[in-house]
């Protein structure tokens, strides 16, 4: 069985024009999503207390919402969670008279003893609370580890490329972020540790793809000597694409198995996940490649800075050095 | 060409066996078990109280499939082995009966417990089942933030009173003494007297650094904690903090207990187990108070049947005696300002306790009138008297003074621990909380297994459908990297999470990658009319440099995470970072191994089983 059978280079490059486009206006939609409704930040970065509660039959979610205003807690989202049996509600850092914040054990305390009262067959399942200090400086560390990453890639691709590729493939890449990010704005879904880790596993995954596309196009010029730039990189993806649909479609098949079957701990991750990885094989394909199209890569800024690199080897060789 | 020499196989071999033997832990479930602890702080739980066990257990009868002593500080534990719940109620009955003679207020805590079934020689080698995270089977977990600056000012206070002393002994007028903040302030008439009270405190208050400094009526001895002195002073709170934990913590009897140290001034507590967070904080949070008392001249301490003289309290002395103590209180705990574990002159272990000022008069007083005559000290926890110490009042003495008569060097610390600890030394604050309920926990567990094996099974399915006979070798490749991922996770002893199981499916479906990367320039090699050895030898090679470059990319987002991540994300990256190191061996290395034994014999290879490789018309 094969999937691909392509006779001719197909001409990816021909639309790259309107594709970019199209992926400004994604972007440009998902910074504006970003920047009006914000991300729906899990209690995690903001401080606050989640507590998930569950039923033996539906869950009252209005007399559940009744009760607790009636103890003084406003501001509070009850929604249900996983199943009509499960309620999760979130608790904001309250503060007493002096400005002191209430223990969370206070605060949990108070909502199950009213839960309780009302014979309903609560069951208290987990408890969480951040403090206002630990959320800071979890959102600090998670934009940390963002800009760690960001910069360790941007090294490692110059380092391995010539910068055209190294900007092209970065640029590339944090325009997925954004987009993960934008969706995560426009829908209020919940944005957690996980779905950081997530998208930060997304970006050095899907880095890679452009790295093998890169590799390819340098291939292709030293093969190639009569090709075009266009026709060059329409070539080498083309010669990459079978690898790069079934590689990705392997990792969304175990991401899918997360998302049904991994209940709602794990649901955010595997969304997440999926978007990047669909967004990954698209901005390797089109961004990337075009944005060093853009850039204006040449024959001469891969093959010179190899020669110069490697004196005593054969540069008479057009396979030397040659990669996927 | 595609063969390996006999060491490559012996490795793959080694590693296999290494993998398998390391991974076989977490199969077999867990036995049930008893737990026993030591219920009172005076008590400790030791090779003695072991051998204890073991008789009562070969008295009663009673078999068990194993017997392990556990230390975590210096509070020791027992577990033992049971082949099925009824003998482990009847141990737990038995134990509890010889072991407590008191069942009303017991010296130990006999409590039901689970333990790893692991054969005895799996766990031999150390080979043994990853611990499971709280989300994973349920239990309560505390981040607490410790005051430093109520450490320090604490510390400040106590040397002040130091200071003063010091000052009134050397006949040095001062216009007073007084803590602002982080620093002790002496004014002083003239520039003269301060630099005299600096050169005098230079020496016997080494903890600071001394600064004199002129003011508007004179001149200011400003005293600042040296650098090293005040990251001691923090270090010790903390210490003392997790010892005091730990001894709270023991009493809720729960299994396997972690309170540990997470960066200068936090402690991490997790109980697993445990469903009732109020309790825990109250029992985390609770000050235990320490009084000093005489004790009864006549009869210092007596027999738990003895009735004592009136007019004086009784309180539990060790295991099976009663201190006899007068009403009245000399000090209380928060007096004591340090007590440590030394030497006396004559070099047997004693304890160093130091009082603020305050007790120090009472003291004086009180050892003046009561030489010869015993005194005591008791830490009561709920409301319950626990005597630590009775000893003779050799000479007057005041706000310092020692301890002497503790066997060993070890029970002096133990005593200094338990006199610090009476109350916490610093404030802590719960600045993180998770209870995850135990049901909660199995439902994480079995969705995060079922995603895997789903997930693995499509995986699976498709590469045999799509690449033949090498998408079998490479789905047991990708099975090889699951044993390999999950037998270095148990070496390493990390705790499983659901984060954690959700990086080992990622990690699953990131290494596939590999293999498709390799099959598919070995495909394109055979389109381009390449003999099947040759495409083989070189499809690996071409892969390889992309292999590396794609698990760089991803090393560098998983090392971030591990930098920065905490709690739940350090886990996931452990997995993360793990889980591509074993696909190079295993989808590289480990995949041609098989290829090559199934391939390399055979001199004259017309056609290997990869699927249909289609050409384009014309080629």
């Amino acid at each position: 069985m094969e999937f691909f059978r392509i006779r001719k280079d197909i001409p990816f490059m021909r639309h790259a024009l309107l594709l970019n486009a199209f992926s400004l206006l994604t972007f440009i939609a998902a910074v504006f999503f970003i920047w009006q409704k914000g991300l729906h930040l899990s209690i995690e970065f903001t401080g606050g207390t989640v507590m998930e509660i569950t039923y033996p039959q539906t869950a009252p979610l209005d007399s559940i919402r009744e009760q607790i205003t009636k103890i003084g807690y406003t501001d509070t989202q009850i929604q249900n969670f996983g199943s009509s049996r499960d309620v999760i509600i979130r608790l904001p850092l309250l503060k007493d008279q002096a400005g002191q914040v209430i223990p969370s054990a206070d605060q949990s305390a108070a909502v199950m003893k009213v839960l309780e009262a009302s014979n309903s067959g609560a069951k208290l399942q987990r408890v969480e609370y951040v403090g206002p200090q630990v959320g800071k400086e979890l959102a600090i560390d998670g934009l940390k580890a963002l800009v760690f990453v960001v910069i360790g890639i941007m090294i490692y691709l110059s380092f391995r490329f010539e910068w055209k590729f190294a900007v092209a493939g970065i640029l590339a890449n944090l325009h997925d972020i954004i987009i993960i990010l934008g969706f995560f704005a426009f829908f209020q879904w919940e944005f957690s540790l996980s779905v950081l880790a997530a998208i930060l596993a997304v970006l050095g995954y899907s880095v890679n793809e452009s790295v093998v596309i890169f590799d390819r196009i340098r291939e292709t010029f030293r093969k190639q000597r009569k090709m075009d730039t266009k026709a060059v990189i329409d070539s080498a993806i083309t010669g990459t694409i079978s690898r790069t649909v079934i590689t990705h479609g392997s990792t969304e098949m175990m991401v899918i198995a997360m998302l049904i079957f991994g209940g709602p701990s794990l649901f955010y991750f595997a969304l997440a996940l999926t978007i990047g990885i669909l967004f990954g094989i698209y901005s390797s394909v089109f961004v990337a490649a075009a944005i060093a199209m853009w850039l204006g890569v040449k024959r001469e800024d891969l093959i010179q800075g190899e020669r110069k690199a490697n004196d005593t080897t054969r540069p008479e060789d057009p396979n030397f050095g040659a990669q996927i | 060409m595609n063969r390996y020499p006999l060491w490559k196989y012996l490795v793959i071999a080694v590693a296999l066996l290494i993998g398998f033997l390391y991974a076989l832990p977490n199969i077999f479930g867990e036995a049930p078990a008893v737990q026993i602890s030591a219920a009172k702080p005076t008590l400790k739980v030791d090779l003695t109280t072991q051998s204890r066990i073991e008789n009562i257990l070969t008295e009663g009868k009673i078999k068990n499939t194993g017997l392990f002593f556990e230390r975590t500080g210096n509070i020791g534990s027992i577990k033992i082995r049971f082949e099925n719940t009824d003998t482990q109620l009847q141990a737990r009955d038995l134990i509890n009966q010889k072991l407590n003679i008191d069942l009303k207020d017991p010296n130990y805590t006999v409590a039901l417990n689970l333990l790893s079934n692991t054969p005895h020689w799996l766990s031999s080698i150390n080979a043994l089942p990853m611990p499971l995270g709280l989300d994973l089977r349920g239990g309560v977990y505390f981040l607490l933030q410790v005051d430093m600056q109520g450490a320090v000012q604490k510390k400040l206070t106590s040397l002040a009173t130091d200071i003063r002393g010091q000052l009134r002994d050397k006949g040095l007028r001062h216009q007073g003494i007084e803590r602002a903040g982080d620093v002790i302030n002496i004014r002083f008439g003239s520039t003269a007297e301060a630099d005299t009270a600096r050169s005098v405190l230079i020496g016997p208050q080494a903890e600071l650094e001394w600064q004199v400094e002129k003011s508007a009526d004179g001149a200011k001895l400003v005293g600042r904690f040296k650098s090293a002195a005040l990251k001691e002073v923090q270090e010790n709170a903390v210490k003392q903090n997790i010892v005091t934990l730990n001894k709270r913590v023991n009493e809720l009897a729960v299994k396997e207990p972690v309170i540990q140290q997470q960066g200068a001034e936090r402690i991490v507590v997790q109980l697993p187990g445990v469903q009732d967070t109020a309790r825990a904080k109250d029992i985390i949070g609770r000050t235990a108070t320490l009084e000093s008392r005489l004790a009864d001249p006549v009869a210092s301490s007596i027999g738990l049947n003895e009735t004592p003289p009136p007019g004086t309290d009784v309180f539990r002395f060790g295991e099976n005696r009663l201190g006899v103590f007068k009403k009245s209180v000399i000090f209380t705990g928060d007096r004591i300002t340090d007590a440590s574990a030394g030497f006396d002159q004559n070099q047997r272990p004693s304890v160093n306790i130091s009082l603020d000022a305050a007790g120090g008069r009472v003291m004086q007083e009180i050892t003046r009138e009561n030489i010869g005559k015993p005194m005591g000290m008791i830490l009561f926890e709920k409301g319950k008297g626990e005597v630590l110490t009775i000893a003779t009042i050799q000479s007057e003495f005041g706000s310092k003074f020692q301890i002497t008569g503790q066997p060993t060097t070890e029970s002096a610390n133990d005593l200094a621990l338990l006199l610090r600890a009476g109350s916490l030394a610093a404030p802590m604050e719960i600045i993180e909380e998770r209870t995850i309920g135990p049901s909660l926990g199995l439902e994480n567990i079995e969705k995060g297994f079922k995603s895997l094996i789903y997930g693995f099974a499509a995986i699976a399915i498709f590469m045999t459908i799509y690449y033949m006979l090498f998408g079998f070798f490479s789905v047991i490749a990708l099975a090889v990297n699951i044993v390999l991922l999950i037998s270095l996770l148990s070496m390493l002893q990390a705790t499983l999470t659901l984060p954690g199981i959700a990086a080992m499916a990622l990690a699953i479906g990131m290494a596939i990658d590999s293999n498709v990367l390799i099959n598919e320039r070995i495909r394109e090699e055979l389109r381009n009319g390449v003999a099947p050895h040759t495409a083989i030898a070189v499809g690996f090679d071409k892969a390889w440099a992309t292999i590396l470059d794609s698990n760089i990319t991803t090393l560098i987002a998983g090392l971030a995470l591990l930098a920065f991540g905490s709690g739940p994300v350090k886990g996931f990256a452990v997995v993360h970072c793990l889980g591509i190191l074993t696909s190079m061996f295993s989808a590289v290395f480990f995949a041609r191994g098989v290829i090559n034994f199934w391939y390399g014999r055979q001199k004259k290879l017309q056609a290997i089983s990869i699927g249909q490789v289609w050409r384009p018309e014309g080629k």
